[in-house]
């Protein structure tokens, strides 16, 4: 989120598209509702009628995968109506940058952008950058009229987003669409704010990220990016997937979104060059300017003393992906079904109920010849081997459940969706057996280090040399319990060495060897700091020469009355509550609107060295002065320090573009003669199968989720009180289907796609409704996906609805497009 | 600053007062509740299931957990929670928990309980010996390279990775961040590249 959980109390409109908090974030439904208390309205935009549709003011429902369609049509409604706020959008966005002249979108190119190439299905994105002057800063129309800025250009893509158009595709009725877009755009004043609430339902498609991407637009033309009660809001869906991100649990990122290094880029120095951005913005801060030193500070951090200026600090040890490789989870199942991994840990996670293509990922398993589950219970991805058309005798695979403890069982942080980083402590000692995480991890560091040290092996270096200084050691030199806190404070980061600011004369001493850094802004390139992930420094730090945890504070005070809650627990960046809170304020330093003044330029506030002058409020994303006193550009995080309207980082195209699902219910999209989206890659194994427009799977299906279970329901079916609530597998389908296939409410159906089926009790329900697409009628179908044939052991859950889902991905991210497929469904 | 219903506890001298103030069925069930936990010891912890991270308070009693509730304190819950998060003391009071790490060698047709250290010695072996066999020093990579010319050619080349391709890890998204951030720091040691977790999905 780029806000937070309670700032949704201060807007004006909140928009729930992508997402059902009401079920899925039950709590965060009492800000909401507070914020309509105050008068604030709230829209939802769901191919189902759901929960937060039940709460809402005002319900529009559309075909799963077409939202680019409904909201180009929205962006088209802005611009016709003049309803954008002009001052932040020129000052604020790319939208007065002039594009390169050879530049051409789907409009020119029927569905495509200029640079494709059917052969590597990839664009050549030269014609998308911008022009520059001599020195190499972006040529600009402030008055927003040439033909090639990225205003106009943006003007002439969405021109094609008639509402009747809209509908065609969306099937949205027309009524409900207009009042869509005009409560919506309402917000684009200076004093009324409109915020986003999205989760799966917009990442889960092959078009994905330009979801999101076409929600950014809308928010950048009204003004709403910054704002309390503004923003776009990612609802996470576990308790700590935002923490795991942070901490680089992924192919391509290491913690703190620093890239994964690649092999071309031999050395740090290497590294650094390809990795950090530059500009001749003059306004902008560019922030990432600073990656090397967070990332000679992480690698500090893993390798300790043995990380030296001579070896790079170690950069050698890590391991490199090659130039363009995606070692993304599709591509995992994919090696894994092709026989080409050996070993697999699912650790905290039952891939086999969670991923797209449910049969491919368990079939892919009987490949490996070791697998270790690491859960509080047994699940569907421990018991593999013995599952549902498994032999037991033929599966070669060595299989280990370990065990783990629950969040009460052990301390340390979590970092909910609002980027608080919150501290749990324990209650009890480890239940059943099981261990904490972190002693798991310790125990495989420790006797995997001891067998390279002594038997050697295969480059044993990066082993042997890691630094692991996390408690008392044993006479063997072992840790024998991990302390959590010692942990948090290398993440948080140390100096190494006493830091001088040598700017100035003589050297002023900034921090002394063995005290926390207390912000990322002190950390150094040159290894005199530590910090495991520099977005967490400052959660740990010295006051009055003690360490603080800052995720354990408890405070109350609210002096803004916004919500901010500063006291309270610990956000990265450097507890900022909003991020890019500078665009909520005019190029004075005056919040755009008093009423909700989250930051405020204060000419007379003391600073340092005797001065005056300072942000009062939130922590200001930069300190330095408003944009009309020298000050800089407000997106500190994009390296041009505005936001992109125009965005030539994806995949895709720099606007996005409706494109069908890879499987939909349409033989023609009707935006243009592009079907799919052109750049995603399809995987060609009988394994993979997809059938669209196919008169076997005639209807539109999607997956959600209920109040009552969590993801697969790993965590939930064994809680006797959730699973009585929700016990078993359903498809939710319209009265008019139900009719249509003889079929009543609550009698059990098989649920078929090109790839599998599951059983489900048909729940006939007023909520969803035919969509009329075109001149025909489409129905659409939804299942939650919590369930598994493992638990209930008398199999009365059904299994897992990704048994249908498709494994295909979002061009950009790879995410699977669990939201929009096509099934059928059939009594059992 | 207000004041919570705990503070409020604590301001009125326990229950005394709450019996003085209502209606004969509340402060009863008011009274048999400070009873239950009254000497259990309380934590505060997050709910583990969604992302708004709602406040929870643990009391436990003689290492088991006697009662959850939500945490009135807690800016965001302001003592409420939602069906998962009023049931999380299920989890740690459960006989599904399993007691033991559980193995199944290959072929075989059941589980069977096995020692930690025992699985975990079994496990550090696998890995070493899988790691060794596949352990890729250097691997082929496009890349553009400038030629005598000027011109750019893309080219193949041999370049240091340092990576084993024949283990990958999934997960976890449910794990503490310092646990995180050990896990990331242990299975990149190792030289994995396959390391992917639930926001991939």
């Amino acid at each position: 989120m780029t806000n937070h959980w309670i700032d949704l109390k201060n807007s004006d409109v909140i928009l729930a598209m992508g997402g059902n908090p009401a079920s899925n974030h039950p709590i965060s439904m009492k800000w909401i509702m507070r914020a309509r208390e105050k008068g604030a309205k709230l829209i939802c935009v769901d191919p189902r009628f759901s929960q937060t549709a039940a709460k809402a003011d005002l319900y529009a429902p559309l075909r799963s995968g077409t939202d680019i369609a409904f909201l180009g049509g929205m962006i088209r409604y802005i611009l016709e109506n003049d309803l954008y706020f002009k001052d932040y959008l020129v000052n604020y966005s790319n939208a007065a940058f002039l594009v390169n002249p050879d530049f051409k979108g789907p409009a020119d190119l029927d569905g495509l952008f200029s640079g494709y190439n059917p052969d590597t299905k990839k664009y050549d994105k030269a014609s998308w950058a911008f022009q520059k002057d001599e020195n190499g800063i972006a040529l600009k129309d402030v008055s927003l009229q040439d033909p090639n800025c990225v205003f106009q250009l943006l003007k002439k893509q969405y021109a094609r987003y008639t509402p009747e158009k809209v509908v065609n595709i969306t099937g949205t009725p027309m009524d409900k669409l207009m009042e869509v877009y005009k409560l919506y755009s309402s917000t684009g004043k200076p004093n009324r704010v409109g915020t986003e609430c999205y989760a799966m339902g917009w990442t889960q498609h092959t078009i994905g990220t330009q979801n999101i991407r076409a929600m950014t637009i809308i928010q950048m033309l009204l003004g709403n990016m910054g704002m309390p009660g503004g923003g776009i809001n990612a609802l996470r869906g576990e308790s700590n997937v935002q923490g795991s991100t942070d901490y680089g649990i992924l192919f391509h990122i290491l913690p703190g979104y620093n890239p994964v290094p690649n092999a071309a880029l031999v050395d740090l120095a290497t590294y650094n060059e390809k990795n950090t951005p530059t500009t001749k913005e003059p306004g902008s801060v560019n922030w990432w300017s600073n990656r090397p030193k967070y990332v000679a500070s992480y690698l500090k951090a893993v390798y300790g003393t043995a990380a030296t200026k001579e070896n790079d600090f170690g950069y050698s040890w890590m391991p490199k992906l090659d130039v363009g490789m995606n070692a993304s989870w599709l591509m995992i199942f994919d090696k894994m079904y092709k026989g080409e991994f050996d070993g697999f840990f699912a650790w905290g996670q039952n891939p086999a109920c969670s991923g797209a293509n449910s049969n491919k990922t368990r079939e892919a398993m009987t490949k490996l010849k070791w697998l270790v589950n690491v859960n509080l219970f047994d699940n569907e991805t421990a018991s593999f081997w013995r599952g549902p058309g498994m032999n037991p005798k033929d599966i070669q695979t060595e299989v280990f459940m370990l065990p783990c403890c629950s969040s009460m069982e052990k301390e340390g942080s979590i970092t909910n969706s609002g980027r608080w980083g919150q501290w749990r402590y324990k209650a009890i000692e480890p239940q059943g057996g099981s261990l904490p995480d972190a002693e798991i991890i310790n125990e495989l560091f420790f006797k995997v280090k001891e067998l390279y040290q002594k038997e050697g092996g295969a480059f044993p270096d990066p082993i042997v040399n890691l630094s692991w200084e996390y408690g008392e050691r044993d006479a063997s030199g072992k840790i024998k319990h991990i302390d959590t806190h010692a942990i948090a404070k290398e993440i948080n980061g140390y100096y190494l060495e006493d830091v001088y600011d040598t700017k100035v004369d003589p050297p002023e001493l900034i921090g002394k060897k063995g005290d926390l850094v207390p912000s990322f802004a002190f950390l150094q390139a040159d290894g005199s700091t530590s910090s495991g992930n520099w977005l967490y420094c400052n959660s740990y730090v010295l006051k009055d020469g003690k360490p603080v945890n800052m995720m354990a504070r408890r405070g109350k005070e609210d002096p803004t009355g916004l919500g901010l809650y500063s006291g309270w627990s610990w956000a990265w960046p450097v507890n900022r509550r909003i991020i890019y809170n500078r665009a909520s304020v005019d190029l004075q330093g005056k919040p755009w609107d008093p009423n909700r003044a989250l930051i405020a330029w204060n000419p007379t506030k003391p600073a340092p060295k005797g001065k005056t002058g300072g942000w009062d409020g939130d922590v200001p994303d930069g300190g330095a002065p408003p944009m009309a006193s020298s000050g800089k550009l407000p997106f500190i995080m994009k390296a041009d320090g505005i936001a992109s309207v125009f965005g030539p980082g994806l995949a895709e195209g720099p606007f996005p573009e409706h494109y069908e699902a890879l499987e939909c219910p349409v033989e023609k999209n009707s935006m243009s003669g592009q079907r799919i989206n052109p750049t995603i890659k399809i995987f060609g194994d009988k394994m993979d199968a997809f059938a669209s427009c196919d008169m076997r799977f005639p209807f539109v299906g999607t997956t959600y989720r209920v109040s009552e279970h969590w993801q697969t329901g790993c965590m939930t079916r064994h809680c006797s009180w959730l699973l009585e609530m929700q016990p078993q597998n359903f498809v939710e389908m319209s009265t008019e289907l139900a009719k249509e296939l003889k079929l009543e409410n609550g009698e059990t159906v098989v649920v078929s796609s090109a790839r599998g089926k599951v059983k489900a009790v048909a729940l006939v329900s007023e909520r969803f409704k035919p969509f009329k697409i075109a001149d025909s009628t489409v129905h659409q179908v939804g299942l939650p996906w919590h369930f598994g044939w493992q638990f209930p052991e008398d199999g009365s859950g059904y299994d897992s609805a990704n048994l249908l889902t498709p494994n295909v991905g979002d061009a950009n991210t790879m995410i699977p497009e669990s939201k929009a497929f096509m099934v059928n469904v059939q009594k059992a | 600053m207000g004041v919570s219903r705990r503070d409020f506890l604590k301001l009125s001298g326990g229950t005394a007062l709450i019996a003085s103030l209502g209606v004969n069925l509340d402060s009863a069930k008011a009274y048999a509740r400070e009873l239950r936990i009254k000497n259990a010891k309380q934590t505060t912890t997050i709910c583990p299931y969604c992302s708004v991270g709602c406040g929870i308070i643990v009391y436990a009693e003689n290492g088991k957990i006697i009662n959850t509730e939500g945490d009135p304190d807690h800016p965001i819950s302001e003592g409420t929670l939602c069906s998962k998060g009023a049931s999380v003391m299920q989890l740690a009071n459960n006989d599904k928990r399993l007691g033991k790490p559980l193995y199944r060698a290959p072929g075989e047709t059941a589980w069977k309980q096995v020692e930690w250290e025992w699985a975990l010695d079994r496990i550090a072996h696998l890995v070493k010996d899988t790691r060794d066999k596949s352990f890729k020093t250097v691997s082929t990579s496009k890349v553009m390279e400038k030629q005598a010319d000027g011109t750019e050619l893309l080219v193949e080349k041999e370049f240091v990775v340092n990576r084993t391709d024949k283990i990958a890890h999934v997960g976890s998204a449910a794990l503490d961040n310092e646990e995180c951030y050990l896990l990331q720091k242990l299975v990149r040691s190792w030289g994995l590249v396959y390391v992917e977790h639930q926001a991939r999905i």
